[in-house]
């Protein structure tokens, strides 16, 4: 039962790497350049800091997450890999 | 909340600009009373101004421990009679504007501030509409207005000390920094910004850069924080427009006549960030 249970709950938590990959797809089609997962979008050259509530509510819609409080600062959106992270665990605390 | 301060805003005009201006107060802690033409329009803005709360969050433009403060709405104007101040945010339009000022100007206690949010018309020629000239002033949010600290401040001909003082306490609660500016059409920033924007698209439309190399230069080259056309995109291409018109007819200044580009935006929708399509596209 036990293992039943952890199951279901990987199941309701998207898998990081198909996550990683469909951030950076979404980013790619919304700025029609490539990104790695580690660089800062919001460093000078990059994308205008506007741009991250694009982000939250994408994030938000796709992967059925409520965003908010302390969470919702752009530190936690400034690379794919923070974003992936924050998915990961505000999926898992639902 | 940040009742101590005892300001009551009301702002009329729930767009891009009105929608900023509330979400600014509320999130100081103030009251606002939100004044359009429609119910729609007003249930709109109120889902607006939770998305424009959560974009001050989102990029500091918060206080720490915010409350913010309670909106109230309404489709016609009773309700400024209980106001501190009274800022309108209408159409970038004399005609329109110069009769939302007629009317709060009939219905607001003697006294309280009558501010033009105006991004290009003189506010002298506004204050003729109101009962009280003495009590019109002006001023220029950026947007979003949440997030830039600086307002320009235009102080008319017939703008009374008291009516400066007031609108100093009123910026002060919105921890907002004012820079007072004479009269004239565009005043500083609009008069220098909207004839360049003009430029950067006229040089789009005879297809000497694209619009992300105009941006890339004036942003990277010449340390401009948003470039021109994402500027434009941001202010809404239809406002804009309204701007140099306005600056047109009372300059002569052939630089502000509105380029092709720019009006064929206007014609197909393509107003900007607002419409989720300008110079750039926008997801939501």
């Amino acid at each position: 039962m036990e293992a039943m249970d952890s199951r279901a709950v990987q199941h309701d938590v998207a898998d990081s790497g198909q996550v990683e990959k469909e951030v950076l797809a979404f980013l790619e089609a919304q700025t029609k350049r490539s990104w790695d997962p580690q660089v800062d979008l919001f460093a000078s050259g990059g994308l205008s800091s506007m741009f991250a509530m694009q982000l939250v509510v994408h994030l938000e819609q796709t992967y059925r997450i409520s965003i908010r409080g302390a969470d919702l600062r752009l530190d936690n959106f400034r690379t794919v890999t923070r974003m992936v992270a924050l998915v990961q665990r505000l999926q898992g605390a639902q | 909340m940040n009742i101590e301060s005892g300001e009551r805003i009301t702002v009329v005009g729930a767009g891009v600009m009105g929608v900023g201006i509330a979400t600014l107060a509320l999130s100081r802690g103030l009251p606002v009373l939100l004044i359009d033409v429609d119910h729609v329009g007003l249930e709109d803005a109120r889902s607006r101004i939770e998305g424009e709360l959560r974009m001050a969050q989102l990029l500091g433009g918060l206080p720490e421990d915010a409350v913010t403060g309670p909106l109230e709405t309404a489709t016609t104007t009773a309700g400024a009679g209980a106001a501190t101040i009274v800022i309108e945010a209408t159409t970038e339009d004399l005609e329109i504007k110069a009769k939302v000022l007629a009317e709060l100007s009939a219905t607001v206690r003697p006294g309280t501030p009558l501010v033009s949010n105006t991004s290009s018309i003189p506010i002298d020629e506004l204050a003729g509409y109101a009962q009280r000239p003495h009590e019109v002033v002006g001023t220029h949010f950026m947007n979003p207005p949440y997030l830039i600290r600086t307002v320009e401040v235009i102080r008319g001909a017939r703008t009374g000390e008291d009516t400066m003082l007031s609108l100093n306490r009123c910026l002060a609660a919105l921890a907002r920094e004012p820079i007072v500016v004479a009269d004239a059409p565009g005043f500083v920033t609009s008069r220098v910004l909207h004839p360049m924007i003009n430029d950067a698209a006229r040089i789009v439309q005879e297809g000497t850069a694209s619009v992300e190399a105009v941006d890339t230069l004036m942003e990277n080259c010449l340390g401009h924080r948003t470039g021109p056309l994402r500027t434009a995109d941001l202010i809404g291409i239809d406002n804009l427009v309204d701007s140099l018109w306005v600056l047109h007819e009372r300059t002569g200044d052939d630089g502000c006549r509105p380029c092709d580009l720019l009006l064929e935006k206007v014609r197909l929708g393509h107003h900007g960030r607002k419409s989720g399509r300008g110079f750039y596209e926008y997801a939501n």
